[in-house]
This record gives structure tokens, C-alpha cells and sequence, in this order.
């Protein structure tokens, strides 16, 4: 274990056991932590992880973030935005994706905020495929802002992305392929293990506390009871990172000012 | 040789389209756009437009110009810049109708609309605010032992659609180079009849090729019209043949706030697609715009 590691090398490890288990499945990550986080996953313990180079190539090996220079992509395969559509309904995939606001039900959204459906105050992208996905495969999620504005008091404020909330759920039964797994933030790390897929903390990054994590969230946490540190990025991961998956250290931006993984006591 | 021939221009594409019409937009967010038949479509006096589309700045163009009635939709973004302002402030007005839906859903829409039937089925949708918010979207169940309720994600029809290839023959064959051909055999599909904006059009001897032939995705009978529009996307992308001009999506997209009369007037009103072409730069210029990077 390293002990000289940043906030955003932590939520990348952290995140990379999200993919752990999943063998052959579609890793899409959108956004650089998701990214590298499959990648490093891919590299370290899940090997036949399937990933695209960001666009509609397979590729045998994680391209690396941020310019490329002379690095060509090593291309395995196609995957193109409809066969993406027909892996999802298959169900050999997992996303990861950061939302805007997630409610205690995992419900996910990046379509609107405020104001009325008809105007909403702001708008966003659209629910994109957030409902396809939530209902047909694995999903996880990093959201580098743990705050009450992200983890929200109420419903969100517009589901795309489905959740454990039976009032939604069609003739009240449980959609058989809704499987929300991991969820990653710049305090904690959290999963839907709680009662009745309650949220709840299993690992708390170095020098946080459970009131902390609490005190920024809209809802109440369940806590795993075995809840400890979210382990320290390896030296090897470390290395990965730096030489492989990100050697232009993007990561060094994913935090205002590149904070430590262990907070200063 | 057969006689045909279906070359027309951008212009006369544009002139097709008529005020209230549903319309289908190829390609995908910030990458292979019509643009230029969204240009001479913003020179008509067309309006109360509904549109289908894997939406980019085609649709917050449209928005801007006030000739949208109602938006069939997923998502609207210029996937490096992900949020479209003239989108978001039209979305933020209450000025337009929406259809959002999942983006799975859209092709299941088109899929139902280009094989003749009222819908498909699907689980998508079911317990998410896709269904609250388009309570016109009805389910429906199994004939079969399973009796699952599914989402009946109704057919959505074109009257016209427009797709923008790399290359394209008087024939209305067509090729798509770039890695990923989207939506648009099913955006051309769905529609009553289909038009092509082309980077090149080309002998039909140019597609006489096996590895060729499996990037023409659109038959040849989908298509009406194709015109030639060299750098036609700009500013989205069109791989293999040029990147996406970043500078100018973000120009564009500060223009939303209050420049939009200036952006009109400086690349739309009355400037024909060679003379918009001068004034981004020229096609050597695009042609060295890479190719975005994801």
C-alpha cells in the first residue's frame, strides 16, 4: 500500500472494483474517473473486460487518456452506438456514468433541474439512455461532489435512470434485470446493500467520518457494519495510472487543487 | 446505365420541407450533421417543425430560429461540448414541445415506423419519468405464457428525413466512412422519402468494392435526392474526412445568450454554403480539423 496518493487516485481504484466479477461484460465508463477506473480494472484483475476506445472501436488493451501522440488504438472489434443498444437488452454490460442528482432510491438524473417539466429552470442533456440502461444491465456511478444538491432529499427531478422504488416499479414488481452496484464519491464509497437495497456506506475514505458523509447527503445512509477505510491505492496501481492509463495525469484535475487521498489530520 | 439521376441542391432540399412536417435528423450529437441543409433550411420561411433527431446544434439551430414546434428526443448535446445552449435556453423558455425519451427507445420508434407497425416493444421506459411525462406512451402485454407488460414504444413516422454521407452517387447509393454510420438507415427508413447531403458525389464504380460496399448502410430507394455539400457537417465532425471545429461550436454556443441575430447574419442569412465555407476557414482549413478524440 501506498501512503502518497491523491483523492482522485483513490475514487479510481475504489471505482475500479465496481467491474470486479463482470468477466466478459461491456465496461462503459463515461467521464475520466469511470474511464480509468475500467481500465485499471481491465489491467489488474478482470482481464476479458470488453472496452471501446471512446467512439465505435473495441480495443484489446485501455487506450490512454488526453492526447494520444503516436499511441494507436489496438483495435479488437466494433462496437457501434446500435450494437451498444443490443448488448445493453442483453444485459452484457455495466455503465458508469456520473449523474447530476441521485435520490435514495439510486434514481438517476441528467435531464433537468427546478422549475417545471414544461420549463424546467435548467435545462440539461435529456435522459439519454439512462432508462435502458438502469433497466437492463449493471450500473455504477462516481460523483466527485458528495453534497446535498447531488444526493437529494426528495425524488430526483426527473428519473432517467430507474431505481429501487417500488411506487415506480410497473404493477409493483421489481424489473428483473435492475442492478445498481457501486457508488463512488469524494468521501465514501457506497453501495445498495442496505434494507431493501438501501444505500449504504461500506468504506469511508481516509479521515472521513460517517457524520460527514451523513451531513452531506439528503437522505439517511444506512452503515455496513464492517465499515472501515476504503483501502489505499498499490503501488502497481499507482504505476498503471502514470504509465499507461493517464500519462498526461488528467486525473490531477478531477479535484480543485489535487488533494491527498488521506487527509491531513 | 439506368437514367437516373437524383442530384438536386441543398437549396432545393430545404424547399421541400414544409411548414408542420415531422422531420428526421441524421447523425449524432456534434458529429455528422446536415449542416449545410440546416443552413438553407434556416433561410426558408418553414416553420411549426416537429423533429426526431440524436440531437446536436441541427436542433438548437432550429430552436434558435424559432422553427421548432416539438422535439422528439434522447438528448441534445456537441458531445465534446456536452451541454447545446441554444437548446437549453429554449427548453429553459418553455418554448417547444418535447418527446423525451430514452435514445433506445427513439430507434425502437424509428425501427417500428421503417417496418410498417404501430409500435414495438420494450422494457425501457417502465419506472422512470419518460413514461409520467409522455402519457401517450401506452403498454402492453404478452400474448405469451410470460404475460410481462412491456412498453409499447410507438412508431415514430417521417416525413422526411436528411442524412449527411461522406460519399454518395447520382444512383442515391451511399457510404458512410467513419467508424460509426448511427442512426441513419433508420432515420431514412422511417420517413416518406429521404434526402442525402454527400461530402462527394462519386461514380458509382467508386463503391465497386467488398470492404466498401459493407459501409453503405442506407438502399438506395430510401433516398429521393442527394446533394453534393463538401464539409457539408461543419462544425460537427465527419470522420474520416475532418474533425469537429471546436472554436466555432463554442462561438456558437456563447451565441445563444444573446448572439444569435450576429451568428445569423454572419454565417446563415442569404450566404450560400461555398461562401459559409469561406468564411470558416475554406475546406483545406476543415479538412485539417482532427478528429475528435473521445
Amino acid at each position: 500500500m501506498s501512503n502518497d496518493y491523491s483523492l482522485a487516485e483513490l475514487c479510481i481504484c475504489a471505482s475500479a472494483e465496481a467491474f470486479r466479477g463482470e468477466g466478459e461484460r461491456l465496461a462503459t465508463s463515461i467521464g475520466l474517473v469511470p474511464r480509468l477506473a475500467a481500465g485499471l480494472a481491465k489491467l489488474t484483475f478482470e482481464p476479458g473486460l470488453m472496452m471501446t476506445d471512446g467512439e465505435a472501436y473495441l480495443v484489446s488493451e485501455p487506450v490512454p487518456v488526453g492526447p494520444r501522440g503516436d499511441y494507436q488504438p489496438k483495435i479488437e472489434g466494433l462496437m457501434t452506438y446500435e450494437r451498444v443498444f443490443d448488448i445493453i437488452y442483453k444485459g452484457k454490460r455495466q455503465a458508469m456514468v456520473t449523474p447530476v442528482q441521485v435520490d435514495r432510491y439510486g434514481q438517476m438524473n441528467i435531464s433537468a433541474l427546478g422549475g417545471t417539466y414544461e420549463q424546467p429552470k435548467t435545462a440539461l442533456l435529456g435522459v439519454r439512455g439512462y432508462p435502458g440502461n438502469t433497466i437492463s444491465n449493471a450500473n455504477s456511478m462516481f460523483l466527485p461532489s458528495h453534497d446535498k444538491r447531488t444526493f437529494v432529499e426528495g425524488e430526483v427531478d426527473m428519473v432517467g435512470g430507474i431505481g429501487y422504488n417500488p411506487a415506480r416499479w410497473p404493477n409493483g414488481e421489481r424489473p428483473k434485470h435492475l442492478d445498481l452496484r457501486l457508488i463512488v464519491t469524494n468521501l465514501a464509497v457506497m453501495d445498495f446493500g442496505g434494507a431493501d437495497n438501501a444505500i449504504r456506506v461500506v468504506s469511508l475514505h481516509p479521515g472521513v467520518t460517517f457524520d460527514e458523509v451523513q451531513d452531506n447527503t439528503g437522505f439517511a445512509l444506512q452503515k455496513a457494519e464492517d465499515l472501515g477505510d476504503t483501502p489505499a491505492p498499490t503501488d502497481a496501481q499507482l504505476a498503471l495510472l502514470a504509465g499507461r492509463l493517464d500519462p498526461h495525469n488528467l486525473r490531477a484535475g478531477i479535484f480543485k487543487d489535487n488533494p491527498p487521498g488521506r487527509r491531513a489530520a | 446505365m439506368s437514367g437516373i439521376d437524383k442530384t438536386i441542391t441543398v437549396e432545393a432540399i430545404a424547399a421541400q420541407v414544409q411548414s408542420g412536417m415531422t422531420i428526421g435528423i441524421g447523425g449524432w450529437g456534434g458529429r455528422r450533421k446536415p449542416m449545410a441543409f440546416i443552413r438553407a433550411l434556416l433561410n426558408t420561411d418553414v416553420r411549426d417543425l416537429t423533429v426526431v433527431a440524436y440531437g446536436g446544434p441541427d436542433v438548437g439551430m432550429l430552436a434558435s430560429a424559432g422553427k421548432l414546434k416539438k422535439l422528439v428526443f434522447g438528448f441534445v448535446s456537441m458531445d465534446t461540448i456536452p451541454l447545446e445552449a441554444h437548446f437549453r435556453k429554449a427548453r429553459q423558455s418553455g418554448a417547444i414541445d418535447v418527446m423525451e425519451v430514452d435514445e433506445g427507445m427513439l430507434q425502437l420508434g424509428l425501427k417500428a415506423a421503417a417496418a410498417r407497425l404501430p409500435f414495438l416493444p420494450t422494457r425501457v421506459g417502465f419506472a422512470s419519468d419518460v413514461l409520467t411525462t409522455n402519457p401517450e406512451i401506452k403498454t402492453v402485454r404478452s400474448p405469451y405464457a410470460d404475460g410481462e407488460e412491456f412498453v409499447a414504444m410507438p412508431a415514430l413516422p417521417l416525413d422526411l428525413a436528411v442524412c449527411h454521407v461522406n460519399e454518395a452517387d447520382v444512383l442515391g447509393n451511399s457510404r458512410i466512412s467513419g467508424p460509426d454510420p448511427f442512426f441513419d438507415e433508420w432515420i431514412c427508413r422511417a420517413a416518406d422519402v429521404a434526402y442525402l447531403t454527400a461530402e462527394r458525389v462519386v461514380d458509382t464504380a467508386a463503391f465497386n468494392d467488398p470492404m466498401i460496399a459493407l459501409q453503405m448502410p442506407i438502399e438506395r430507394s430510401l433516398v429521393q435526392g442527394v446533394a453534393e455539400a463538401r464539409c457539408g457537417a461543419h462544425p460537427t465532425s465527419c470522420g474520416p474526412d475532418y474533425g469537429m471545429d471546436i472554436a466555432h461550436m463554442q462561438a456558437y454556443n456563447a451565441a445563444a445568450k444573446d448572439g444569435w441575430d450576429a451568428y445569423v447574419a454572419d454565417y446563415i442569412a442569404g450566404v450560400g454554403h461555398a461562401d459559409y465555407i469561406g468564411k470558416v476557414g475554406g475546406e483545406a482549413a476543415i479538412a485539417q480539423l482532427p478528429l475528435p478524440v473521445f
